[in-house]
């Protein structure tokens, strides 16, 4: 099993409020998971805390990923091991430009593995190579990150890198958000270009339109803090066409 | 009484002060020592010292070189590498101006009619030139570290470049401090750009370890018209030096100055600049890097005064303070009655690394015109938590993303720098300097040993 999330209770540190209540969670290499859940049910903060932002604070429970336990793991080691998020909103750095910023990441990465850094003619070609499978053009590795990029173009850059670091486990928090549709066929066709039997995503979303191009294996929705439904992709489509209401409903709310 | 000393040794050694200066040097030596005996050193009282009390600097016991014997070599060169970069060389070691291996450049600058050299020697030789602008910039009649400099003040550097010549290497002043007890050196320096005349000066200031230096240092510049200038002034020295700067720019019509001012590591400095803008269509660009770790004090002091109309500045400071250091930053702008279509903008943007450092900062904008582009702003903050974990998440350790962050932070004031190889440079260093290593250049071992 690639990752195992066991009665996951975390809060928010700075006014203890807690989020999520106790989320079971099991994933394999090969799968696609979709998480799906009403505004404020918590999915943004199983990503954040899969990722190591230490704005949260995990209370009960344990997370193995690859044999470890994540939980443990600083966000740099988690990035190492495998993990990769896609942030809902990237953070514009100005004044560290992307290839400064990506050579620091492969190159880290490659020390943890304890390979000898890129060359920069090798660094250059891997660059212009991943840049490929999102559309991004060759003056990406001069610009600042996500500075003045568009809403399209800083969720192709955080696909960009999700490519360039070929992580085990890849979060999409809400990646089709304020994605035209060009640039949602885009930004899926570079996530199914990574997808392979070894590695696993998880696509946290609102809509089904993501799904379309994003076929999820598994669909689970996430409501006040805990997993309270899961099943096949025909899930999504149910909720498209009932909305959560029918969930809520069979929750006896 | 600090000054109680300093006067001793003024009022002692008064006829040998005078021996061994030019006369335009000793024209003023009195009267800027009686000023120097009623004003006395600044203290945190005065509102403009508020953030450095430099009789308490001045308390300390240096010597004073008065009788300009041979305490350190002034002739074997202490090289500062900047690879890619040609300059002219020159030396101030201490308070003297390395005269026997400065021959060649002197020679070759002279071709084109450039008066290089030692303060003292070209006093003499050329009395004109010195008495023509020595003290009339910076005015040692109400700055009271002018008028100490200037009573004390024997030599220094001057560069005279005559009306329409262009300079196209830039000439590299390198201050050291060197020598086998705690020292105090004046030294003084003088730039003059005739019209249409244009240099780049970068200045070095650079100490030995092992004592305590302190250098009150006054350089005078003065741009006439339409001349263009560059200053890029870097202080990368041991802990135990002070340094205290007093750089004075007259701008004259249309002329283009570039002023920068790089705090690597220096123990405790006080920077006072000031630039009048005097004639219509002058233009200012004054940057400054500070940098400032374990109990470093750095406080600059700068002061733009927009005279007439259509001038423009713009102003940029940047500091990074980590551990316990304390920075300093106060900005005034003055736009004057007559300065109409001013433009003046300013900006001071600062980071605190660590909670114990602390951080001042004071833009000041004075406008008694009505027709004006002017702008001020002021940050303190820290190093974004967003950001940190955003470079953290793809596998970039916080201590590399940190400084990621960091070298961000002044990358837009390096990256006006208009030498490239010393643009260059100033990156690596300062990427050092956050990285908390060391460096050495291949022919010299005097910084950081």
């Amino acid at each position: 099993m690639l990752l195992e999330i066991k009665n996951l209770h975390a809060i928010i540190k700075s006014n203890g409020k807690e989020i999520l209540k106790g989320i079971d969670l099991s994933i394999n290499a090969g799968e696609v998971h979709a998480i799906m859940g009403p505004n404020g049910s918590g999915k943004s903060t199983l990503s954040s805390v899969l990722a190591g932002n230490p704005s949260y604070e995990v209370t009960e429970g344990e997370v193995i990923f690859n044999g470890k336990n994540l939980l443990e793991l600083s966000p740099e080691d988690r990035s190492h091991e495998g993990l990769f998020l896609s942030f809902q909103y990237p953070v514009e750095i100005p004044g560290v430009s992307m290839s400064n910023f990506m050579r620091a990441a492969i190159n880290e990465h490659r020390k943890y593995k304890g390979l000898e850094p890129l060359s920069a003619s090798d660094f250059l070609k891997l660059m212009r190579e991943k840049q490929e499978y999102v559309e991004l053009n060759n003056k990406l590795a001069g610009r600042s990150v996500n500075e003045g990029f568009s809403g399209g173009e800083k969720k192709r850059n955080e696909i960009f890198q999700m490519a360039m670091l070929e992580p085990k486990l890849s979060i999409l928090d809400e990646t089709d958000s304020g994605l035209d549709i060009d640039a949602l066929r885009i930004v899926a066709g570079g996530v199914n270009k990574l997808k392979s039997s070894e590695n696993a995503s998880i696509v946290i979303t609102h809509y089904q339109r993501l799904l379309d191009y994003i076929v999820p294996d598994f669909v689970h929705v996430l409501y006040k803090g805990k997993i309270v439904k899961s099943a096949g992709k025909e899930l999504a489509l149910e909720l498209e066409e009932k909305g959560y209401d029918w969930i809520k409903k069979e929750l006896g709310e | 009484m600090v000054e109680e000393s300093y006067i001793n040794i003024y009022n002692k050694h008064r006829e040998l002060l005078q021996t061994t200066s030019a006369a335009p040097l000793d024209a003023i030596r009195d009267e800027a020592f009686d000023v120097f005996c009623r004003m006395g050193f600044p203290t945190d009282e005065q509102e403009r010292y508020k953030r450095s009390n430099i009789s308490d600097v001045f308390a300390t016991e240096y010597g004073m070189n008065i009788r300009r014997i041979e305490i350190a070599s002034t002739t074997a060169p202490y090289k500062c590498d900047v690879p890619g970069l040609k300059t002219h060389n020159f030396y101030v070691v201490n308070d003297i101006f390395a005269e026997a291996i400065a021959k060649d450049e002197i020679a070759e600058l002279s071709k084109l009619g450039v008066v290089a050299g030692s303060l003292s020697t070209v006093a003499k030789e050329h009395p004109e030139i010195i008495s023509k602008y020595y003290g009339k910039i910076a005015p040692h009649s109400s700055d009271v570290m002018v008028a100490f400099n200037t009573a004390f003040a024997q030599d220094g550097f001057v560069l005279y470049v005559p009306k329409n010549v262009q300079i196209e290497r830039p000439i590299q002043l390198i201050n050291m401090m060197h020598a086998d007890f705690d020292l105090l050196a004046t030294s003084r320096n003088l730039i003059i750009l005739e019209e249409n005349a244009s240099a780049k000066v970068i200045i070095c200031n650079h100490s030995e370890s092992g004592h305590k230096f302190l250098a009150n240092r006054v350089t005078e510049v003065s741009l006439a018209e339409n001349s263009v200038y560059s200053h890029y002034e870097i202080s990368d020295s041991e802990r135990q030096t002070t340094n205290i700067g007093s750089l004075y720019v007259e701008q004259t019509k249309s002329s283009v100055a570039n002023i920068n001012n790089i705090t690597l590591r220096t123990g405790y400095t006080r920077n006072n600049i000031r630039i009048n803008l005097s004639g219509e269509h002058a233009e200012t660009t004054l940057c400054g890097i500070v940098i400032g770790d374990e109990h470093d004090h750095i406080d600059n002091d700068t002061y733009i005064n927009h005279k007439v109309s259509h001038c423009k500045s713009t102003e940029l400071f940047k500091y990074v303070m980590d551990d316990c250091s304390y920075g300093s930053f106060a900005g005034r702008i003055l736009v004057e009655k007559n300065a109409q279509k001013t433009e003046a903008y300013q900006s001071n943007k600062n980071i605190c690394a660590k909670t114990t450092a602390k951080m001042y900062t004071k833009p000041q904008l004075e406008i008694y015109a009505d027709d004006v582009k002017c702008s001020h702003g002021a940050t303190v903050g820290q190093i974004e938590d967003e950001a940190l974990f955003y470079l953290r998440t793809r596998g970039i350790s916080e201590k590399e993303a940190r400084m990621l962050l960091l070298l961000a932070f002044t990358n837009d004031i390096v990256e006006k720098i208009d030498i490239e190889a010393l643009r260059n440079r100033i990156k690596v260093l300062i990427e050092k300097r956050f990285r908390r290593e060391t460096h050495k250049c291949t022919t010299c071992n005097s910084c950081h040993n």
